[in-house]
């Protein structure tokens, strides 16, 4: 699956099916400081993921 | 994952509450999380006038829409930094959020451009007077809703602050003992004396992630990109710390912060309070007659010497 990161902006494969809680862990994220969008909706920790999905991980941290 | 509250798919998970929503029922967690922060603390009512503090991040906007909603009259200021495509970027979102969601609820946007101002961007100012670009930036924002406030006649002034950034700031203090900093630290501040606007932050129950999932839930178009100018800051470092031990024990930050809160108003009423203390320091600016402890304010000094450094 294609998967879209910020700070800095860029896009990684990972292999699925795989739940959200587990790309997570794979790509060394805090589950506290991301969400996770698959296509236009937001998902839980324990939705599963395929290959085919669109998927972003967006940090919810701001600097302020 | 189910909604705890109607057994629908659920879109978010909230550790800290036990619990998982569907999006109905998570805006109307959110909704109801604001209402008991604007009761319990004493914020303000529907008949007041508030003013918003606007930087077109999540907290802010989601502020603005949830005020909105919950019908109270909300009016907003957004200051331009100058800080290139970043606020380029910015102000273009909260003039979309303005055009689309506010303005349909009767709702005015206000604008301040620093450079138009200063004659130079929050960056160039900040080496100008050997100040770093957070905490210039931070004084600016500060003066210009105070004074707008005023002007206008506002009742209270409201910030996007959530309890992130409130736990971050107390992390920051009691690491470096800043007690003087603590009582400072309250979500509902009064105008202790003449040209100081009340201040609040109703979104101190929600964490960042809650309002980042109610921004994307509600379509609210705001700007993901960090602040170039707050890379690597240490308000940044206590947030993600917090975190690591949020992911582990839920609960954490809410814990850490509103058990602070608990404390304080616990405490027994020192001799002075802190509206008598700033009573007894603060004065009227001699150039710009906002209050301040000197005799010409923080604002006005940088603002003198960014003119006499580029004169104009
Ligand atoms: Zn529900
Ligand atoms: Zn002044």
């Amino acid at each position: 699956m294609q998967v879209q990161l910020s700070h800095p902006a860029r896009t990684v494969e990972v292999k699925g099916p795989k739940k959200v809680k587990e790309l997570l862990r794979e790509l060394n994220l805090v589950v506290e400081a991301h969400l996770v969008i698959k296509g236009d909706d937001l998902v839980t920790e324990d939705e599963m993921l395929y290959d085919v999905d669109q998927i972003e991980i967006r940090p919810v941290i701001s600097g302020g | 994952m189910n909604c705890t509250k109607c057994k629908t798919k659920a879109v978010i998970s909230l550790p800290r509450h036990n619990a998982a929503f569907c999006k109905g029922c998570f805006n109307g967690f959110v909704h109801d999380q604001v209402a008991r922060a604007i009761k319990s603390e004493w914020m303000f009512g529907k008949e007041e006038r508030i003013l918003v503090a606007v930087s077109g991040g999540k907290d802010s906007l989601a502020l603005w829409d949830i005020l909105l909603k919950l019908g109270y009259r909300a009016d907003a200021l957004y200051v331009n930094l100058g800080i290139g495509t970043y606020s380029e970027q910015s102000h273009a979102k909260v003039t979309k959020f303005a055009e689309v969601v506010a303005a349909s609820h009767g709702a005015t946007l206000h604008l301040h451009t620093v450079e138009q101002e200063a004659g130079a961007g929050i960056k160039e100012l900040a080496q100008l007077i050997h100040r770093p670009t957070c905490s210039t930036c931070g004084t600016i924002k500060r003066y210009q809703f105070n004074r707008v406030a005023i002007e206008q006649q506002y009742d209270v002034m409201a910030t996007g602050h959530n309890l992130d950034d409130e736990a971050a700031r107390l992390l920051g203090n009691v690491l470096h003992w800043q007690e003087e900093y603590l009582e400072k630290q309250g979500p509902s501040l009064p105008a202790s004396v003449e040209g100081f606007a009340k201040k609040v932050k109703p979104l101190y129950r929600l964490s960042e992630r809650e309002l980042a999932a109610y921004a994307v839930l509600n379509r609210i178009d705001y700007i993901v990109e960090e602040c170039p100018m707050a890379k690597g800051s240490k308000m940044l470092q206590y947030k993600e710390v917090l975190n690591r031990l949020e992911t582990e024990s839920p609960g954490t930050k809410q814990t850490f912060y509103w058990g602070f809160l608990e404390k304080q108003s616990k405490k027994q009423p020192t001799a002075t309070t802190m509206t008598e203390k700033d009573r007894a320091v603060l004065h009227p600016c001699t150039s710009c007659s906002q209050p301040t402890t000197a005799e010409v304010c923080s604002y006005c000094k940088m603002m003198v010497r960014a003119k006499t450094v580029v004169p104009r």
